[in-house]
């Protein structure tokens, strides 16, 4: 009785590795395909435009939003640490490294996992449900050049605009809870700043960061939703599986690249 | 036969070891309108689906115009695709695009052809199924109906030699019926098209259709001109047609003996 259900847990293991497997093989087949099939996703760039606006203008809001409070909790934050040292003239580079290197490119593919991710993934989902993306199989349409490679690279394009954006509206931030509030001198906030952000070292990676956390989050979203199963319980389950697969590889990536760049 | 534009021959399909197909042979003749009927689950769909090339035999094969689909590349499967257009079943249009912009989605997908023109021939779709009036309408305003007759629009944006139809009567009210019971009949007939209909509405498709298929456990059960059917004394035919709740097609799911599993679960 023991062994049979000790075999039974391995053999439920063994099936549940095998099925991760083979969705990230399945996940590199539809990478790949969207690649080699992107030549219309720029030949006509309204379409990608049009999915720019949808991914990226519609997330806006919350993007800088939650980057005009953070920039401004690290400033709070920032200089209550500072001034036990003395030096809360260094408060514009802390905000302003921590945003650039950190919180701009992973906070934001957070929050764009949760907003644009999601709003992929039931979206390319529904369309299966409902047959869309079989018509356009019938009508010698292919749907991952027609519907997945314009949504991919909308997300690349617009997941590094929107971190530069998140990091300047968080500067900003900052710089009110700092300058106008706690009274630090805006001639050191400002100068320390711009001269301690390495344009190469600091603000190149950060951009860089989002551009891999562009492809890894759009990618995900878009193969869950092209994976669901065509049910409403299938499509809900591939949502919750975007935000969570989305957040552990950018979390994951973040580390990896940082290691990287740190070490260069 | 003669003229036969799309053949199946022997043609058996089966998902994960179970067969849904066992060889199966049906002749579409140029000009014609063929039903292919069936109870629910009897993998009526599916033939469409082989047809068009989604999904490839696991015997025989299928012929659109003397070439075998499944041995066709990519291209081959999407130059014979050109020549069909498919009606889904809820229609499957694109919830992201107007009504114009449906219709005219095959026109911008596989023509140059300048925006003037392609307004003018999106129109003449629309006016063939009754709908120009709703050109500016985005699909979520439409009724089933409409929907289905939009789809129908769009499917024949391009003129097709063959029109696959997906159980175009599901869920529709009598009148918007008897609508696309027309125009199946004088789209076909106008545009010298070949219309393929897979459906379980006897009454409706026996009105118009030139020939019939019944599939039934796999196999071609039955054959014929709805009036040869409508006569026919086989059993399986019989229940069909006057839709008889008991006969071959058994009311009980396979089941153990119900004594038995009664007692089952009192124990």
């Amino acid at each position: 009785m023991v062994l049979h259900k000790l075999k039974r847990m391995l053999s439920k293991l063994g099936a549940g590795c095998i099925n991760k497997i083979w969705r990230l093989g399945a996940g590199g087949r539809l990478f790949w395909l969207t690649l080699v099939s992107s030549g219309e996703s720029f030949r006509r760039f309204r379409l990608t435009i049009r999915e720019i606006y949808f991914t990226g203008v519609l997330s806006l809001i919350i993007i800088l939003v939650s980057a005009f409070f953070v920039g401004m909790v690290l400033a709070l934050q920032g200089y209550h640490t500072l001034q036990k040292y003395g030096s809360s003239e260094a408060i514009g580079v802390l905000v302003a490294l921590a945003l650039v290197r950190e919180l701009g490119p992973v906070v934001t593919a957070l929050l764009f996992a949760g907003r644009a991710g999601t709003a992929i993934t039931a979206e390319i989902g529904l369309m299966k449900a409902t047959e869309q993306l079989s018509a356009m199989e019938m009508m010698a349409v292919s749907p991952i050049a027609r519907v997945i490679a314009p949504r991919f690279w909308a997300g690349v394009i617009a997941m590094p605009v929107l971190a530069t954006l998140f990091s300047m509206v968080g500067i900003l931030g900052g710089y009110l809870v700092a300058v106008p509030l706690i009274g630090v001198d805006a001639g050191a906030f400002w100068s320390q700043m711009q001269a301690n952000v390495d344009w190469e070292y600091d603000i190149l990676n950060g951009v860089l960061k989002s551009v891999v956390f562009g492809v890894a989050c759009t990618m995900i979203a878009l193969f869950e939703g092209y994976d669901a199963p065509p049910t409403a319980e299938g499509v809900s389950r591939a949502t919750t599986r975007t935000v969570v697969s989305s957040s552990l590889a950018v979390l994951g990536l973040d580390f990896i690249l940082t290691s990287f760049m740190i070490a260069v | 036969m003669a003229n036969a534009i799309v053949e199946i021959k022997d043609l058996s399909f089966g998902y994960k070891g179970r067969l849904l197909h066992k060889g199966i042979n049906m002749t579409f003749p140029k000009g014609k309108v063929v039903a292919i009927m069936g109870g629910s689950g009897s993998g009526k769909t599916t033939l469409l689906r082989l047809i068009g090339g989604q999904l490839k035999p696991t015997k025989g094969h299928v012929e659109v115009g003397g070439e075998v689909v499944h041995k066709q590349d990519r291209e081959g499967i999407y130059r014979l695709r050109r020549k069909m257009g498919m009606l889904f079943q809820h229609g499957a249009l694109f919830t992201d695009l107007s009504v114009f912009e449906n219709v005219a989605f095959p026109m911008r997908e596989h023509t140059n052809l300048p925006e003037s023109m392609i307004r003018d021939l999106v129109l003449l779709k629309l006016n063939a199924v009754g709908l120009r009036g709703a050109h500016a309408l985005m699909p979520t305003e439409l009724s089933g109906g409409m929907a289905r007759r939009i789809a129908l629009a769009r499917a024949i944006a391009l003129d097709p030699s063959i029109i696959m139809y997906d159980e175009p009567f599901a869920g529709l009210d009598p009148i918007s019926m008897a609508v696309i019971c027309d125009l199946i009949r004088s789209l076909n007939d106008a545009l010298g098209a070949t219309s393929i209909i897979v459906t379980h509405d006897v009454e409706e498709t026996f009105q118009f259709a030139d020939y019939v298929y019944f599939v039934a456990d796999g196999v071609v059960a039955a054959e014929g001109t709805p009036e040869d059917l409508r006569k026919s004394e086989l059993p399986f035919v019989h229940q069909f047609v006057h839709g008889e709740k008991d006969g071959p097609v058994p009311f009980h799911y396979a089941a153990p003996e119900y004594h038995a599993s009664l007692l089952r679960g009192a124990r």
